[in-house]
């Protein structure tokens, strides 16, 4: 008469579900993806190799899964930051690129030749233009409570078309031969690279600023706070926390560090920004910092899975001449079946029992 | 009641159980509803009675267990197939639509044709209904518009409305005045004396044995015993219900009364819907003073103690603490100034559920030495107290790093407790602070206030619980649309018949006859 099985709201999650949900939702996309390349017409077995070698088998794969998870991570702990409080910045592609048209502009303008203080100015300046981009948005919500991500999500498009006004107008570089694009950055504004790799030294800032984000929601009062509020803003305005403070403090970080992420982004990798530099970190941010469950060390290693993955990806179309939609299914495969995952963390399925 | 008493039965559950998690909700419970009476389920909370009532209306499913409607075997899956086979539950929280008038609320969710019938036909049994009960309601009027005893007669016209033959009243009088508890209790016997079966589930003892026919004692999910409800004694009820011997008197030492804490002067405030919920309000309490403030739910109680912790805005007037002018000061202010807020809503306001019992008490602690040092938390001094608390207040946990949401409700009362007193408060703001707790925990509370009290705190208590505001305070105010009816400065020479005039708004010199001066 009925389902063979019903669904109960689970009391307490086990603590190895939380290792086993986010694998078995991998595995069960990869399955999912299997089938969709199959009837590409492709081994799935094959491809799937193609991926792992491609992204994780030879040096090369390896630095450019790592050169792609070093913006991810600094996006993924700025959208997290937000999301521990329950407010949704998702915006962080606009403020990546407002810190990278920033960073453009310090070396157009700043004329200096010592590499350390150049650093420190394009720091400086990408994330106060990704800070102030989104605590604009923040400051919007405390004050007149609108809804971040609506305006976080258009003043995207206002950062992503402001960047390629100067792209195209007064900031092209007049030797690109037309093409639109600024000119190169000059040596004393590229980062470090290690060895002879593309690798620069972005990931020992990306690795640095997770334990830092660590320690903040761990130990410090702020991060205590940010905690609170996100779990029960009621219980934070009894504790006498301010929900307006915290929400401009928030946004102003959360859009600063994205703002880094597009400044090391440029000074580390392609010294030069052209239209879409950026290839939607800050959109894939926000998966990442939801696989990591907003935990800042497990954005890191998320943001390295994804990294391969989107690599994996480039090998894909490649070797197996897949076009970029189809890799494109088999990544959001992943993200839906992660999310769905979710499910099981609050719920399980008891069979029913036979008797009446 | 006799000719009943031989009757068959219209619903009877038989051998029910239902776990859930490692929790026994429920082990093999009979219980049985015969036409016209009353049958009360008495039991603390957490004793079985609701999970055993939402079994009965088809909101869970139990392990095991037969249900039998007027001798026919039953499964209810869902409300919808408890109210068909003539079981309609009157939950504590009303189910209606707010917005929508009383007669759209009886026809909503109707299978069939029933749901567009002309409105005449509808209106007109509406009024058939109430006249016969004596349900007085307005079919026109918009559900919030109404009192909430007059909700409560729309919820019980639903079902009659949905012919039901049994209805469940999940705790009904914890939101009525004396007088309104009296009106229901008519309802009550007109729909016996018409052959309906009633449920009545209450811990208050008083009006148990007022309406009940047979009564279940429910304790730790079994039943303890089914008796007659006539020929019974509170304390034999109680001794059941809890399982051992109940004091019911509150043991209370005279006081010299210290200087005025808080002093409240013609203080103004809204509800969230930006309606007046406190209106001109004025009074103060002294060291070693508990001021009770007793009233109908939703008076502007939440309101007024939000309004004293600073939680919610001020419109007009001031609030003077130790003094010093508080008006519109932040919370935080409030804190570090020694109030201590209990608020009637634990687990949404008092406590984070998702966060463990250190987390909980660090959250109005965070602030200062020695829990932090400057930008950095001290979580080993955190651990600390937190664990002193524990031991002191008696807190039932597996560890400190357990999330709260896991503890009983008397467990996370406890804790809450033992952190708004841990600061020795100079004003503490206590809401409903033994609102569903067991009787063991309710002793407790109350004798932790009683020791603030002796320490020379100043008490704000407020509570919907007559016997209980009546029996701790030093003075009693009646609450009523966020005005004071009247300030009663012996709460031992004023009746409960008093004060639920005050509670229905009379003011004080109206409500209280003859000379006793107050």
């Amino acid at each position: 008469m009925s389902a063979p099985f019903r669904v109960e709201r689970r009391l307490d999650c086990p603590a190895w579900l939380n290792w086993a949900i986010p694998v078995g939702a991998v595995a069960t996309a990869l399955l999912a993806g299997a089938v969709l390349l199959f009837f590409l017409g492709v081994s799935p077995l094959a491809a799937y190799t193609a991926m792992f070698r491609g992204a994780l088998g030879d040096a090369w794969g390896l630095s450019e899964t790592i050169v792609k998870a070093i913006p991810l991570t600094l996006a993924g702990l700025a959208v997290g930051l937000s999301f521990t409080m329950v407010v949704w910045n998702i915006g962080a592609e606009g403020q990546l690129v407002m810190g990278a048209l920033a960073a453009v502009a310090v070396v157009r303008y700043a004329f200096v030749d010592s590499a350390p203080v150049m650093f420190f100015l394009m720091f400086v300046a990408a994330a106060l233009a990704g800070g102030l981009w989104a605590g604009f948005a923040g400051f919007l919500k405390a004050r007149w409570s609108v809804n971040e991500i609506i305006t976080t999500l258009m003043m995207n498009y206002i950062a992503i078309l402001l960047t390629e006004y100067f792209i195209y107008g007064p900031w092209r570089d007049p030797s690109s031969l037309g093409f639109p694009m600024t000119a190169p950055f000059p040596a004393a504004a590229r980062l470090a690279v290690l060895g002879g790799t593309r690798v620069h030294v972005g990931l020992i800032l990306a690795i640095f600023l997770a334990l830092l984000f660590r320690v903040l929601y761990r130990w410090t009062r702020w991060g205590f706070e940010l905690r609170v509020i996100g779990n029960n803003a009621n219980a934070a305005r009894y504790a006498g926390m301010d929900y307006m403070k915290n929400v401009l403090l928030a946004m102003f970080v959360s859009g600063a560090v994205a703002g880094i992420a597009g400044m090391i982004e440029v000074a580390g990798l392609q010294g030069r920004i052209q239209p879409g530099f950026s290839a939607g970190y800050g959109y894939t941010a926000i998966i990442v910092a939801w696989l990591a469950r907003l935990n800042p060390v497990g954005t890191v290693f998320v943001s390295f899975l994804l990294g391969a993955l989107l690599v994996g990806g480039d090998t894909l179309q490649v070797v197996m001449r897949l076009p970029l939609a189809s890799v494109q299914v088999l990544q959001g495969l992943i993200l839906f079946c992660v999310l769905g995952g979710e499910f099981f963390r609050n719920y399980r399925i008891v069979p029913v029992g036979k008797g009446e | 009641m006799d000719s009943s008493m031989q009757q068959a039965p219209l619903v009877e559950m038989r051998g029910i159980s239902k776990a859930f998690a490692t929790v026994r909700a429920n082990a093999g419970i009979d219980f049985d509803v015969r036409p016209g009476e009353v049958h009360t389920l008495l039991g603390e909370n957490g004793a079985g009675k609701s999970t055993l009532m939402n079994i009965l209306n088809g909101l869970y499913i139990p392990d095991s267990g037969t249900i039998r409607v007027k001798g026919e075997n039953r499964r209810f899956s869902s409300p919808r197939d408890a109210i068909a086979a003539g079981i309609g539950m009157v939950h504590q929280h009303f189910m209606l639509v707010q917005v929508l008038t009383v007669w759209e609320n009886m026809i909503m969710g109707l299978p069939g044709l029933e749901a567009i019938l002309p409105k005449k036909t509808v209106i007109k049994r509406i009024q058939d209904i109430s006249t016969r009960y004596g349900l007085g309601v307005e079919p026109e009027a918009r559900v919030w518009q109404l009192s909430v005893g007059e909700q409560q007669r729309v919820e019980i016209l639903k079902m009659l409305y949905r012919r039901a033959e049994i209805l469940v009243l999940d705790e009904p009088t914890s939101v009525l005045t004396p007088q309104e508890v009296h009106h229901l209790f008519n309802t009550i016997r007109q729909m016996t004396a018409e052959g309906h079966g009633v449920v009545f589930i209450s811990h208050k003892l008083d009006e148990v044995m007022e309406i009940s026919d047979r009564i279940t004692i429910l304790r730790k999910g079994e039943v303890v015993e089914t008796l007659s409800g006539r020929n019974v004694s509170k304390e034999e009820l109680a001794e059941k219900m809890v399982g051992r011997k109940v004091v019911f008197a509150v043991d209370k030492t005279v006081l010299n009364l210290g200087e005025t804490v808080l002093e409240t002067d013609g203080v103004c405030a809204l509800n969230d819907r930006g309606l007046p919920a406190v209106r001109n309000l004025s009074l103060s309490i002294r060291e070693g003073e508990i001021l009770g403030i007793a009233g109908i739910a939703g008076n502007g109680q939440r309101e007024l103690c939000e309004a004293l912790s600073g939680l919610r805005p001020i419109q007009f007037g001031r609030v003077i603490l130790m003094g010093v002018d508080m008006t519109g000061a932040h919370p935080i202010e409030f804190i570090k100034a020694g109030v201590g807020y209990i608020p009637a809503d634990r687990k949404g306001t008092g406590l984070v559920g998702s966060m463990n019992l250190r987390e909980n008490f660090n959250l109005k602690n965070f602030w200062r030495k020695p829990y932090s040092r400057g930008i950095f938390l001290s979580w080993e001094n955190v651990a600390g107290e937190t664990g002193r608390i524990v031991e002191r207040f008696g807190v039932a946990t597996p560890g400190l790093g357990v999330p709260v949401r896991n503890l009983s409700g008397g467990n996370q009362q406890r804790l809450m407790l033992g952190r708004e007193l841990s600061g020795t408060p100079r004003l503490i703001v206590a809401m409903q602070p033994t609102w569903g707790l067991d009787v063991g925990a309710t002793e407790f509370v109350r004798d932790q206030l009683l020791r603030q009290r002796e320490r020379g705190a100043a008490i704000l208590l407020v509570s919907e619980d007559l016997e209980e505001v009546m029996a701790l305070s030093d003075r009693l105010a009646v609450i009523h649309k966020g005005e004071i009816m009247g300030v009663v400065d012996d709460p031992r020479g004023v009746t409960e018949e008093e004060l639920g005039l005050m509670m229905a708004g009379i003011p004080m010199s109206a409500a209280v006859r003859g000379e006793r001066s107050l």
